[in-house]
């Protein structure tokens, strides 16, 4: 095996071990030290490699330093696709900065590539110049022809455009587990461990932690942890001592507020929000859920924390998920079901039960790429018009959507105050970017969080005139009627889908209460607006005249594209919506205040159309459905082209360059 | 006179609410009266419906289980029999097709304080909700179904159900149907439902004793009730119902009484070679060949053959409790679950969204 490797002068590791190279290591050797102020890393391998853990790892060391980052986690649908294929390749990207970022990077810095499938499917996207390592020894004859190689790209100089470090890991994972005792196979599977050392001895991260993960996963299999221990370690000091790679490069921590945080993704985020909104409610909280990528691991997390009063129920089927929690809403419980695209298809009924109900019940939809099965494991916003009207009937729901991993948090939390507050189902959409992407995220104090007892008070006596109970009397200001839980005496009463007659809640099919319910269902959503908050239009010059609007995982790329438009001396407002049903009071006033408004979407423009339908300005909408979150230079140069061609003579400084 | 006995409402603002109508109405009031039980709506099912029939049955039987009005939610799907609720003055649910075990289910396993009833029909429960049924049977949510069977789609105005015979000629199979029905009682079984029985609308005395074992049954209860649609299937049970071949046909089941059944006791159920039971004539066989009812067997295999036993067009049809076993309940394994993890690590909420690895930035 021959291997291409630029930056080697002496000391080659040997090819049947590396333990002759490491102590051989000269003392005279020198390392220098390169100071970065942002990476971005992409690990690319078969879905058998590992490599969602080691990104995960090297995410969680990163956090832990101190930089600032965020992650796109990127597999297939299929949960092995045959070994060494392109359908198989899995990468996960990572962008740590000493700055507050807001995306995973539009282009990786550097690729590690586990095999030549990796490296085929990845190596487009490496801008010229970049830091490529592949694992030498999986660029067999093989393994060449499974991807459609001719010839070993290693070899036949196709990739002298980058700088390209070749290792064998996989032979270096194996020598330095020689005595472990495990057999070729199992200890071959310590390869992405080995890399991890690798990488972090050239990024400087603390170490400390993964040794600590390792240890916890593994403690029921000691001969486990120690394998992947010692291959973590060998990678590491392979990293101190060989030649191959003479510079490492130093992340300084990002200046962040004081206080303290931790890594976390979207989907875990979510998940606690939801934990924390039961406990801030002080009520038992249910869920009733179906699994589905990628929405699974909020059953997963919430399934974990039972002692907080938490019943989750996996459901026979995406109705009964919904059913369930329904169910479990009228006895007087928070009520949530969680799931993605197809499946907010399947309980569209339910939901409409739950609007003529008028039972508090929070849905999560975390939107995968459509329609049908569309992209399982990918990210996209097309279901939002699905959330506002995907049901029989006038049957107005709440819709707010997270921006960032962290903030699923909040939102989540904010869907269950509407929820509650109001006694309507509401629809949180996150989408596939958001749950699997992770940030570092600032631990809120418990005794800080929204206090929502206030907003369950359950009926517990008669409210009519002559002592009865009339379910569908209303607050006069959230007009939400009242919530008598069974098991409360005098209160019984009769719910369904039939409609209501107003105050008793009897069936009534009279024309007029019928029109009347009607509009009375949608004053009441649309009477939350009156309790959100002012919205944040973000235009530090202040002299702005196009603005940018965008919704739920976008944010973080129209943020960076915000940023390099503000670089190049232009001015831009962003404006992000996390009420979308209801709209802010004050949008239209605002929307109106400019020139232009670009609304970038992962869809074909369904925002968009509820802003023109609703406000009658010519909003430009802006899509793309890829599957993966946008970049931050298109945006920019989108944004760009809006500015210059309403200005009159165009700034010569291109915008669409440089760093967030 | 309480029979069954429920448990307490958890802790928090259910608890105090029930706690506070408490301190308005006074204690839990038990003794109720069929009276009671009623509620203002106008029943509004078809004049001669066997729906009254059940629903006055019902009402009467229901005060006998010593349970307060307010701790009886009845929930129900679509169709004639899911307008059950609107007539019971208990806490009720109409809600949509076919998914009312689902909703019962979420309702009973976060409240296991709760008597919770669904009533549905053949269309409802067999057809557009089967899944449904199917799973909450195996998993044995303490619940009480009634399976209203009147073997075809009323609501929808006449037709066939998937309880109709093979060949039912209605307003969609004007050629009679092609779909083989399905035995209700067979179905439950083979989803190991831990209680199945059947009772027939107008038979008072034995509807009530079913409903009262199905009730005091810890764990999910299915009762097949035959019901009469004099508008678009009347006279469906008239082989059963009819005092001259009725007897004939249908076989009463008892713990522990041997199947003797017919007039004289002419006809008796014995086991057949092939692990299942037939029936044969008393006179034929020797006293100890004859089946002696055993609700309480685990392999629901026996209760299953004695479904079997009946044909499409009713005869030879089982009237009663066919299997009532012990088995733990889900809510219970639930909270169950709930109390341990509790054990484990109390809830701390600061603790767990802080998680395992966190690091702090100091003001500077």
């Amino acid at each position: 095996m021959t291997r291409t490797n630029p930056t080697l002068t002496t000391g080659a590791p040997s090819i049947d071990g590396s333990a002759a190279v490491h102590s051989a290591a000269p003392g005279g050797l020198v390392k220098s030290v390169v100071e970065l102020d942002r990476v971005v890393i992409r690990l690319a391998g078969d879905s058998g490699d590992g490599m969602q853990l080691t990104g995960n790892r090297f995410t969680s060391e990163t956090a832990s330093f101190g930089n600032d980052l965020s992650t796109l986690p990127n597999f297939p649908a299929e949960i092995r696709a045959p070994t060494g294929t392109l359908p198989g390749v899995s990468s996960f990207q990572l962008h740590f900065a000493d700055h507050d970022i807001m995306t995973p990077g539009d282009a990786p810095d550097v690729l590690v590539a586990m095999n030549p499938a990796a490296l085929k499917a990845n190596l487009a996207d490496l801008p010229g110049g970049g830091l490529l390592i592949v694992d030498s020894d999986e660029f067999t004859p093989r393994n060449l022809a499974k991807v459609g190689y001719a010839t070993n790209p290693l070899e036949d100089g196709s990739l002298e455009g980058w700088q390209t470090v070749s290792v064998p890991l996989t032979g270096m994972t194996l020598d330095a587990l020689k005595d472990s005792g495990l057999g070729k196979k199992e200890a071959e599977r310590s390869k992405n461990m080995f890399t991890l050392g690798l990488l972090s001895w050239m990024y400087h991260r603390p170490t400390e932690g993964t040794i600590r993960f390792l240890e916890r996963t593994f403690r029921r299999k000691p001969e486990i942890a120690a394998a992947n221990i010692a291959a973590f370690r060998a990678g590491y000091n392979y990293g101190e001592t060989t030649e191959a790679f003479a510079v490492s490069y130093e992340v300084k921590p990002a200046p962040m507020a004081p206080g303290r945080y931790r890594n976390i993704s979207g989907n875990q985020a979510l998940a606690l929000g939801l934990v924390a909104a039961g406990q801030r409610a002080k009520l038992p909280m249910f869920l009733g859920a179906y699994p589905i990528t990628p929405a699974s691991d909020i059953l997963h997390e919430l399934s974990k924390h039972k002692s907080f009063n938490v019943r989750t129920f996996q459901a026979e089927d995406e109705i009964a998920g919904i059913a369930s929690a329904i169910g479990a809403s009228f006895g007087g419980a928070l009520g949530v079901t969680t799931t993605s695209g197809p499946g907010v298809s399947l309980k569209s009924e339910a939901m409409a039960l739950a609007v003529m109900t008028e039972l508090p019940l929070v849905i999560v939809d975390v939107q995968r790429g459509g329609p049908s099965t569309g992209l399982p494991t990918k990210t996209e916003q097309s279901d939002l018009l699905q959330a506002m009207f995907g049901r029989n009937g006038e049957a107005p729901i709440p819709v707010i959507a997270p921006r960032s991993p962290g903030d699923c948090f909040d939102a989540a939390m904010e869907a269950c105050r509407i929820a509650l507050t109001y006694r309507t189902p509401v629809i949180l959409l996150s989408d596939g970017y958001l749950a699997n992407g992770a940030e570092p995220w600032a631990i809120p104090a418990v005794d800080e969080l929204p206090d929502l007892t206030q907003a369950v008070q359950f009926a517990t006596e008669p409210n009519g005139e002559n002592g009865e109970f009339l379910p569908y009397l209303r607050d006069e200001k959230t007009l939400a009627r009242p919530w008598a839980v069974p098991g409360t005496a005098g209160l019984q009463h009769r719910i369904g889908g039939l409609e209501k007659a107003d105050r008793t809640g009897n069936i009534s099919y009279d024309p007029a209460n019928h029109d009347f319910m009607t509009r009375t269902r949608q004053a009441k959503v649309d009477g939350i607006a009156a309790d959100l908050p002012p919205t944040e239009v973000d235009d530090p010059d202040g002299d702005a005249r196009v603005a940018v609007i965008g919704w739920g995982s976008t944010y973080g790329p129209v943020g960076a594209a915000c940023r390099r438009i503000r670089r190049s001396g232009r001015s831009v407002a962003q404006i992000h919506l996390r009420h979308i049903n209801p709209m802010p009071a004050d949008l239209g006033d605002i929307l109106r205040r400019y020139d232009r408004v670009v609304c970038p979407e992962m869809n074909l423009g369904q925002l968009a159309m509820l802003l023109r339908a609703k406000y009658l300005i010519d909003i430009e909408s802006h899509t793309q459905v890829r599957g993966l979150p946008f970049r931050a230079a298109e945006l920019a140069a989108v944004l760009q082209d809006a500015i210059d061609s309403t200005h009159g003579a165009p700034l010569s400084v291109d915008a669409t360059g440089g760093a967030e | 006179m309480t029979t069954v006995e429920l448990g307490m409402p958890a802790e928090g603002p259910i608890a105090d609410a029930v706690a506070a109508s408490v301190a308005t109405h006074g204690p839990k009031q038990t003794e109720l009266k069929a009276k009671d039980l009623k509620t203002d709506q106008e029943v509004r099912w078809c004049p001669g419906c066997g729906d009254y029939v059940i629903l006055n049955a019902v009402q009467s039987f229901l005060p006998s289980l010593g349970i307060a009005r307010e701790d009886m939610v009845i929930v129900s799907g679509i169709g004639c029999s899911s307008r059950f609720p609107y007539y019971m003055n208990t806490y009720g649910m109409h809600s949509i097709h076919g998914r009312a075990p689902a909703i019962a289910t979420g309702l009973a396993a976060s409240r296991p304080d709760l008597s919770v009833w669904v009533v549905t029909g053949d269309g409802d429960a067999l057809s557009i909700g089967g899944n449904h049924l199917i799973h909450a049977l195996r998993r044995n949510v303490n619940m009480t179904i009634l399976l209203f069977n009147n073997r075809i789609y009323g609501l929808t105005k006449g037709q066939y159900s998937p309880t109709s015979e093979v060949g039912k000629v209605t307003k969609s199979t004007p050629m009679g149907s092609l779909d083989h029905p399905f035995n209700p009682v067979s179905l439950a079984l083979g989803a190991d439902a831990t209680f199945v029985g059947r009772a027939m609308d107008s038979d008072r005395k034995g509807l009530t004793e079913v409903l009262r074992q199905a009730a005091e049954h810890q764990g999910t209860s299915l009762v097949e009730i035959y019901q009469n649609c004099n508008i678009f299937n009347d006279g469906a049970f008239e082989l059963l119902k009819d005092p001259t071949t009725g007897t004939q046909w249908s076989i009463p089941l008892e713990h522990g009484k041997p199947l003797v059944f017919g007039p004289g006791g002419a006809s008796c159920v014995v086991r057949d070679d092939f692990g299942g039971l037939r029936i044969a004539e008393t006179n034929q066989v020797d006293e100890s060949e004859i089946v002696v009812h055993d609700a309480h067997r685990e392999n629901p295999a026996y209760a299953f053959a004695l479904s079997r036993l009946s044909s499409q067009d009713l005869r030879y049809t089982p009237m009663g409790v066919f299997r009532s076993v012990q088995k733990p309940t889900y809510e219970a394994m639930m909270a169950e679950q709930l109390d341990m993890a509790r054990v484990q690590a109390p809830a701390d909420l600061d603790a767990l969204l802080a998680g395992n690895d966190t690091w702090t930035v100091e003001s500077r």
